[in-house]
């Protein structure tokens, strides 16, 4: 054995004493929690062997840290669920200066969905036009028709396909007005949404 | 008498003899215990092994292999470290498997089997395979990349004796479901097949009319694009199969239809193993029920049921062995793995969602205990939570002492004891020392490095063992590799071990197949002390846009008789 990795041993040795004092930090790159006990102060300043003042022992500084750590937790990343982050939609009303956000799996219709949306823009108003249900700005009388663009990325009305597919091929929710809705007839477009789920 | 003694010693075995008795030997194992008995066995042994494998490509070459075994029937191989599996290896890192084929092409043409984990395999390398071996049988490619469609029409065009083809975990781009058409009408032969992982429409005209001419299909796998009502008509065609997997659950019934799927399973006699059920819920998980009581194994981790309709299954399922959830099962879904499956050995529970660290849904302490309470034959747990604590686990071995495999992941690095706030260093103290049978080890979780005294000083069977964020000093490494005898893979990441650490096993390496760093405390010039100190170990450091010239990031060590590399990409450093 070489004498130099003879004096690494052996300094390790000296180093094994440090375990009494333990700055617990996490060298890799986890990424900082704000308020964690471990923050990334402690990771730069821990310094292994710091009582020896040898080269061969000082450690090299930790990597930068990462936005993100890689390839953890340790799932395959072909598992489709595991890139499946939470419901929440972004919903978008022409018109409205800002857009609002929905957890689509806290209801379980369509029903449940315009109603949750009505609360959320209060210009909204779901009105019973026989025995269709419209969105509408009552006081400005302009019609809202509900689209979303799917995993695809393409636009489709919103209520076609059975709910539990809905959720999970949304990305997005936009109410559009009537008189914009590309490719429908005027009178397609106010037809306003069967609701039959 | 001495003559007589004499006479015992110089006749020995007729090689015919030795080889006839040696072929009885299957394992791998004891093939090369014999194998260094003396020259007479070494060569019996090598005239008679026809299962050939490889845990780690790089060890060997195909030309040694040549060499020394003239008769290979069927070929296992593995290429990549597993910390592949999670994006942590650059894309062309290697693992090809193309010379290895084309070595195979030239010395064993009657090559039946070919099982590939972790390699990256080409259309071109498909193609040859399927014009090469006219015998060949059985393709297994798991966590496998590299080839499109085109490979897979290669396959089911040519290997007219194919019993098997299961792309299990591979990751395929451009892959249509055309070749599925290109299995001949004369094509009767297949009894496994399994495409679950293909991410494509799959032709259900071909698949159909394959499987309704292979009357030997035991095995079919299928993928998401196979709705319901395509699962039924496919199940009548099959119902002897002893593993399915369903497709997708996302369909709208009708009643004639969801009574045409109960009766289906229901004559599904001899179902041991069920998985897919992709968005299964519990409006049509029911009909499966019919197929439940042979089944040994049944893997959820598609289908995110919550612990009711977890509760409502299980006792359907008497014979259980092996079970895959997801921890939308919540603790209570456990609680009813514990009361329903009293057989069970082994659980691997799974993560929703892994990367939203301030989840707290999912499981915690009290559903593994849970299970240990109900099943005391558990032997092998993969368990993804974000609690837990010191006194949980010690219990849980203490219900369930026959681990062998106990892999316990607290997704948020450097997790303590969530009670105590200490480390979990007991925990696996506790595991080391009551389970002796112990041969694969995840931890996780705060660690400092009494864990690893633990481990080194009681793992005696210890093989396999995986750590992350965790160890205080370099000590906790040298703790490992001074102590598990059969240490045989280490895969270290994101701990502040160093060159002194990596330095403490010297001795060990070559007895190992390899040991993975990444993200620790390593730097190129204690890399280069272990080379240089270690011929026969090939040390490789892979750069990446964190390492620099001093650091090294992540360093692969293994043994080979092969030496070096010679495909090395231009990120990957020989030293």
């Amino acid at each position: 054995m070489s004498t130099e990795i003879r004096s690494i041993l052996s300094e390790m040795e000296f180093s094994g004493c440090l375990k009494t004092d333990l700055t617990l930090g996490l060298p890799g790159g986890a990424p900082p929690k704000p308020g964690s006990k471990r923050g990334f102060s402690d990771m730069v300043d821990l310094k292994l062997g710091a009582s020896c003042d040898h080269d061969e022992v000082s450690v090299s500084t930790p990597p930068p840290t990462k936005a993100q750590v890689v390839g953890w937790p340790p799932v395959r990343s072909y598992r489709k669920n595991m890139m499946k982050s939470c419901k929440y939609v972004k919903v978008a009303v022409d018109g409205a200066p800002y857009l609002r956000k929905v957890d689509l799996e806290m209801y379980s219709s369509y029903q449940q969905l315009l109603a949750a949306l009505e609360d959320m823009f209060t210009c909204l108003t779901i009105c019973n036009v026989m025995n269709e249900r419209k969105i509408m700005d009552t006081a400005n009388g302009i019609e809202y028709v509900p689209t979303y663009e799917d995993r695809d990325g393409d636009w489709m009305l919103v209520g076609d396909v059975p709910w539990n597919m809905f959720v999970e091929t949304c990305k997005r929710v936009r109410l559009m007005k009537s008189s914009e809705a590309i490719g429908l007839s005027p009178k397609t477009a106010s037809n306003g949404l069967s609701m039959n789920r | 008498m001495d003559q007589d003694h004499k006479k015992l010693k110089e006749s020995s075995f007729p090689c015919e003899v030795l080889e006839k008795v040696l072929s009885f030997i299957d394992s791998h194992k004891d093939r090369s215990s014999a194998s260094l008995v003396c020259k007479d066995w070494y060569d019996a042994e090598r005239w008679t092994r026809s299962n050939l494998f490889i845990g780690n490509c790089y060890s060997v070459s195909p030309e040694i292999v040549a060499r020394r075994f003239p008769k290979i029937k069927s070929v296992r191989l593995k290429g990549k470290p597993r910390f592949s599996d999670f994006n942590l290896l650059p894309q062309n890192w290697g693992a090809n498997v193309h010379a290895w084929l084309v070595m195979f092409a030239k010395v064993y043409p009657s090559l039946e089997e070919l099982r590939l984990k972790r390699m990256t395999v080409s259309d071109e390398s498909l193609d040859l395979l399927a014009r090469s071996f006219p015998g060949f049988k059985a393709l297994s490619l798991s966590s496998c990349d590299g080839f499109t469609d085109e490979g897979l029409k290669a396959i089911a065009t040519h290997c007219r004796n194919l019993t098997e083809l299961d792309i299990a975990d591979s990751v395929t781009e451009d892959i249509g479901g055309g070749w599925l058409s290109c299995f001949p009408e004369s094509f009767t032969s297949l009894e496994i097949l399994n495409c679950a992982s293909l991410q494509c429409e799959v032709s259900f005209d071909a698949l159909e009319r394959l499987v309704s001419r292979c009357k030997a299909l035991r095995v079919l796998q299928v993928n998401e694009s196979i709705n319901l009502e395509q699962l039924q008509r496919l199940l009548v065609q099959v119902p002897h199969l002893t593993r399915l997997g369903t497709g997708s659950f996302m369909q709208e019934l009708t009643v004639r239809q969801y009574k045409d799927l109960q009766t289906a399973f229901s004559n599904c006699k001899n179902l041991q193993a069920l998985s897919g059920l992709w968005d299964a819920t519990s409006v049509y998980l029911p009909f499966v029920y019919g197929a439940c009581a042979s089944l040994t194994f049944l893997n959820l981790s598609e289908a995110n049921l919550r612990s009711g309709e977890l509760a409502k299954l299980l006792p359907h399922c008497t014979s259980l062995r092996r079970l895959w959830v997801i921890d939308t099962v919540g603790d209570k879904g456990l609680e009813a793995v514990g009361s329903s499956c009293p057989l069970l050995e082994e659980l691997r529970v799974f993560p929703l969602d892994p990367y939203d660290l301030d989840n707290q849904q999912g499981v915690t302490e009290a559903g593994f205990l849970a299970v240990s309470r109900g099943c005391p034959n558990l032997k092998y747990v993969l368990y993804f939570c974000r609690k837990m604590t010191n006194d949980a686990v010690v219990t849980i071995v203490q219900n369930c002492p026959d681990f062998t495999h106990f892999r316990l992941c607290i997704m948020n690095p450097g997790e303590p004891d969530h009670l105590t706030n200490e480390p979990m260093d007991e925990a696996f103290g506790a595991v080391t020392k009551t389970c002796t049978k112990l041969r694969r080890l995840s931890v996780s979780g705060l660690l400092t490095d009494k864990a690893f005294e633990y481990i080194g000083k009681f793992a005696k069977n210890l093989e396999t063992l995986s750590v992350a964020f965790a160890g205080s000093s370099d000590r906790g490494m040298q703790c490992v590799l001074e102590g598990c005898p059969k240490l045989r893979k280490l895969e270290i990441r994101d701990c502040l071990f160093g060159n002194a650490a990596l330095l403490s096993g010297l001795d060990k390496y070559e007895t190992m197949r390899s040991l993975w760093m990444s993200a620790c405390n390593l730097t190129i010039k204690g890399c280069k002390l272990l080379a240089k100190e270690m011929p026969r170990l090939n040390v490789e450091v892979i750069q990446d846009e964190w390492s620099d010239e001093t650091h090294a990031n992540k360093v692969y060590v293994y043994r080979s008789v092969a030496g070096p590399r010679r495909d090395t990409p231009p990120f990957v450093l020989t030293l």
